[in-house]
């Protein structure tokens, strides 16, 4: 089952049976535009990537991306960096997993954002998305579709907060422009 | 018709009664352990075995036996049940093999309640294993299966019993082998911990045991062999089917030795102990940083509170006050208790998986020591220490090196800035610099198979003659220690000649090349006292040695005090980067690689009193093959 969310919209984390969510993966998953002309079959690579930065107090403590994979507390966890996307057609190529249980306890806003490193817009992507997903069942919490996205080389996806005792997710959806996650600080700020 | 399996294949069961058996030309014992649908055995009393030879839906031999019948009735096993794991065990000191490798391999065969064989399988493949499992019958999609596993255990049903997820599986282990050993061994197998092959020669080697008493392939009841097929009887074990739930609930997974990815136990181990590693130095990150953040905000809105005049004047400043002090104190127990939760998960595991440790990882006084005999290859990695974290000193990791070690070993014998190390007297501190020297030559020793490490000694000034007494006196080195200048550079030149020549044929891809009598031992020198006694040249060698050596074989453990060296001014700071630093006193000086927490290192600390450095090396001399002529 698969939720488009809209923008703004939030979900609870927790689950029908009472307990709360306690892993999620963020999955990014792209396939470069073709290029029309003379060696049209060549593609050319794009490389996005997914960033994950966590929050404590509105002030960023920690980030996870492709040069820092793993938090320092070991909750969120990057996959690892794709340079040209594609490969799981459909699959994803990047992904941050956040084991919700070990987040510490003064950390209570983790965004993530996907930007484009090489610059295309998401005009020259093909078959890109990024989703949320329940870890323990595999389900699809939320998915964006990126491409045709218009004019911009990030977005900041959604962010997952604490609520009482559990999180919830909020998705965002906001665009913005940036090669990393630092040149989208001053766009995700507004949104804690 | 009979299906022959091969290891890993299976096949689907017609029936829920079936009789399994199992014909290995020597006695073995049978059991069966049930397991749930994560594959883990709750508890003792889910395996049965010849001293609980009942369970629900299953019936095992009472005796060790060269042919065993399992009754098996699936259809009256637990609901819970998802896997029925055939085990197979050899016998303690029955005088039969002390391995599956030893004799011929066992044959099972699955068989239907009227007796036609459903599928066989013969446990090929074995070597020094002494217990197996054989079989597995599992439910997949409501119906059952059967699949051949062939799964052997070097450490014998502890291993085995522990691989199942089990508590205390040496305990269990033994008291399982135990009865089926002759009664008078009793004692024998009582007290230690050891793994089953290991105490296997003890109890053969007993003089006390009267030879009627072992009647290995003794005679077996056939009488009734399907006894209690039909209604099993829950009588003698009626707990089992509420134990499960309680250890399903949120409460966090019994840890268990071995319980990580690997291809063999000793790869399990080394994983799990990285593991715990990685994970208290993320906790404590956690924690750190949870505690810098209140910290923080505490100052923040403290200052914020002195700004604001008007506050000041009206006394609500002290509410402020003492409101970000309570919001700090609160975000801090809240840190804590995280911190004590994973706290506690780690010591719980650590204590499981400290007493499981082979030799190689284990603490000099692990009982393991006791057990020790020569390998016959070399651990993955060798235990140079302990490690902990200020938050919980009592919780100790193990600090394992890879073998072959990257790079050559430091024992700082000078004063550092450790506070340990001030207390002590310079002369107290360079003895124990080099005992903790000689402790980490003898277990390097002990841990490759025999004549796999040579050991040469430089000792210029003969200064540490007491100290290397256990090595010299058990003639486990290679040579007498080095004395003297002229001594140094006889060493040094022969290694040097060694790495050189060895350097040469690795560069020019000519392995092959190397003289037939080359002795292909890894080497180790221990340099004590250094630079006394090295001229020049014989510190660039040294050099050279710390650089090329450890890429063919060659490594360094130099006893030292950096001021000595002083007068070479910085040219011998690379050496000592390129050495990893001990200390033979507890010191902070070394950092993990994930978080770079500074954790202080602990030597391996022998017992009081202890002879077991001495006995370990008496073995391995008694061991070394003997020397070319």
């Amino acid at each position: 089952m698969t939720v488009n969310m809209t923008k703004g919209q939030a979900i609870s984390l927790e689950k029908q049976g009472g307990g709360s969510l306690s892993q999620v993966r963020m999955g990014l998953g792209w396939q470069a535009a073709p290029r029309r002309g003379l060696f049209g079959k060549r593609t050319q690579e794009i490389d996005l990537d997914a960033s994950a930065v966590l929050f404590a107090d509105k002030q960023p403590v920690d980030v996870v991306f492709f040069r820092h994979l793993v938090s320092d507390d070991g909750s969120v966890k990057h996959t690892g960096d794709n340079l040209v996307g594609g490969a799981g057609q459909g699959g994803d190529d990047e992904a941050i997993l956040v084991d919700l249980q070990r987040v510490p306890v003064h950390i209570d806003t983790i965004v993530f954002t996907v930007n484009s490193f090489t610059g295309q817009t998401f005009q020259e992507v093909q078959n890109a998305f990024c989703r949320i997903v329940d870890e323990t069942n595999g389900q699809e919490l939320a998915r964006y579709t990126l491409d045709g996205g218009g004019n911009y080389t990030a977005q900041i996806m959604a962010k997952v907060h604490r609520v009482g005792s559990g999180w919830q997710m909020t998705a965002l959806g906001n665009p913005a422009n940036g090669r990393t996650f630092q040149d989208l600080m001053p766009a995700i700020l507004p949104h804690l | 018709m009979t299906a022959e399996l091969v290891r890993g294949q299976n096949h689907p069961l017609p029936d829920t009664r079936l009789e399994i058996r199992v014909s290995a030309g020597h006695p073995v014992v049978a059991g069966a352990a049930l397991g749930d649908e994560r594959g883990r055995v709750p508890g003792v009393e889910w395996i049965a075995h010849p001293v609980a030879p009942s369970l629900p839906g299953v019936d095992v031999p009472r005796q060790a036996g060269a042919d065993q019948r399992l009754a098996v009735d699936l259809a009256a096993v637990p609901e819970t049940v998802h896997r029925v794991s055939v085990l197979l065990a050899l016998p303690v000191g029955a005088g039969g093999p002390t391995s599956f490798g030893k004799a011929a391999a066992p044959f099972v065969a699955v068989t239907g309640p009227d007796g036609t064989e459903i599928a066989s399988y013969t446990i090929t493949g074995l070597d020094s294993e002494s217990a197996v499992v054989a079989l597995e019958l599992y439910r997949r999609q409501g119906a059952w299966k059967v699949r051949a596993m062939g799964q052997g255990y070097e450490g014998g049903l502890a291993a085995l019993l522990g691989d199942q997820g089990l508590e205390r599986p040496a305990d269990l282990a033994a008291s399982i082998l135990a009865p089926t050993a002759a009664p008078t061994e009793a004692p024998a197998a009582a007290p230690t911990s050891a793994p089953a092959t290991a105490l296997a020669p003890t109890s053969e080697s007993t003089p006390a045991v009267p030879g009627p008493a072992q009647t290995p392939g003794g005679p077996i009841s056939y009488a009734h062999p399907r006894r209690r097929t039909v209604t099993p009887q829950p009588a003698p074990t009626p707990a089992p089917t509420p134990a499960p739930h309680p250890t399903q609930g949120q409460s966090a997974p019994t840890p268990v030795a071995g319980d990580a990815a690997g291809w063999s136990m000793d790869e399990r181990l080394y994983n799990q102990v990285w593991g715990m590693f990685e994970d208290l130095a993320r906790t404590a990150a956690a924690y750190r940083s949870a505690c810098e953040f209140a910290e923080s905000r505490l100052d923040r809105e403290l200052d914020e509170t002195l700004s604001d005049y008007r506050s000041r004047v009206s006394g609500a400043n002290d509410a402020a006050r003492s409101a970000a002090r309570a919001r700090h104190d609160e975000l801090v127990e809240r840190a804590r208790e995280v911190l004590d939760r994973d706290l506690a998960q780690l010591a719980v595991e650590s204590e499981v998986v400290e007493p499981a440790l082979p030799p190689a990882y284990a603490r000099w006084d692990n009982p393991a020591w006791h057990a020790y005999r020569p390998p016959a290859e070399e651990p993955m990695a060798v235990r140079l220490g302990d490690l902990h974290l200020p938050e919980r000193t009592e919780l100790r990791i193990p600090m394992l090196v890879r073998l072959p070690m990257e790079r050559g070993l430091w024992v700082d014998s000078g004063r550092g800035r450790s506070e340990a190390a001030g207390l002590l007297d310079e002369t107290e501190l360079r003895r124990l610099a080099l005992d903790s020297a000689v402790a980490h030559a003898a277990r390097l020793l002990a841990v490759h198979p025999p004549g796999g490490f040579a050991v040469h000694v430089v000792d210029a000034a003969g200064a540490g003659a007491a100290a290397l007494a256990p090595l010299v006196d058990t003639g486990v080195l290679a040579a007498p220690p080095a004395r003297g200048a002229a001594g140094v550079t006889a060493v040094l030149d022969r290694l040097t000649e060694r790495v050189d020549l060895l350097q040469m044929a690795l560069r020019s891809g000519a392995a092959d090349a190397l003289p037939p009598g080359l002795d292909e031992a890894r080497q180790l020198l221990i340099v004590h006292d250094f630079p006394h006694g090295f001229d020049d040249r014989a510190v660039t060698r040294l050099r050279y040695l710390a650089d090329e050596g450890p890429g063919v074989g060659v490594h360094l453990l130099i006893v030292a005090d950096r001021e000595d060296a002083a007068e070479y001014g910085p040219v011998l700071d690379p050496l000592w980067r390129s050495l990893l630093r001990l200390t033979p006193v507890p010191d902070d000086h070394l950092a993990d690689p994930w978080v770079g927490h500074a954790w202080s290192y602990e030597p391996p600390l022998l017992p009081p009193g202890s002879r077991i450095l001495r006995q370990v090396l008496a073995q391995v001399a008694e061991a070394r093959p003997a020397k070319r002529p």
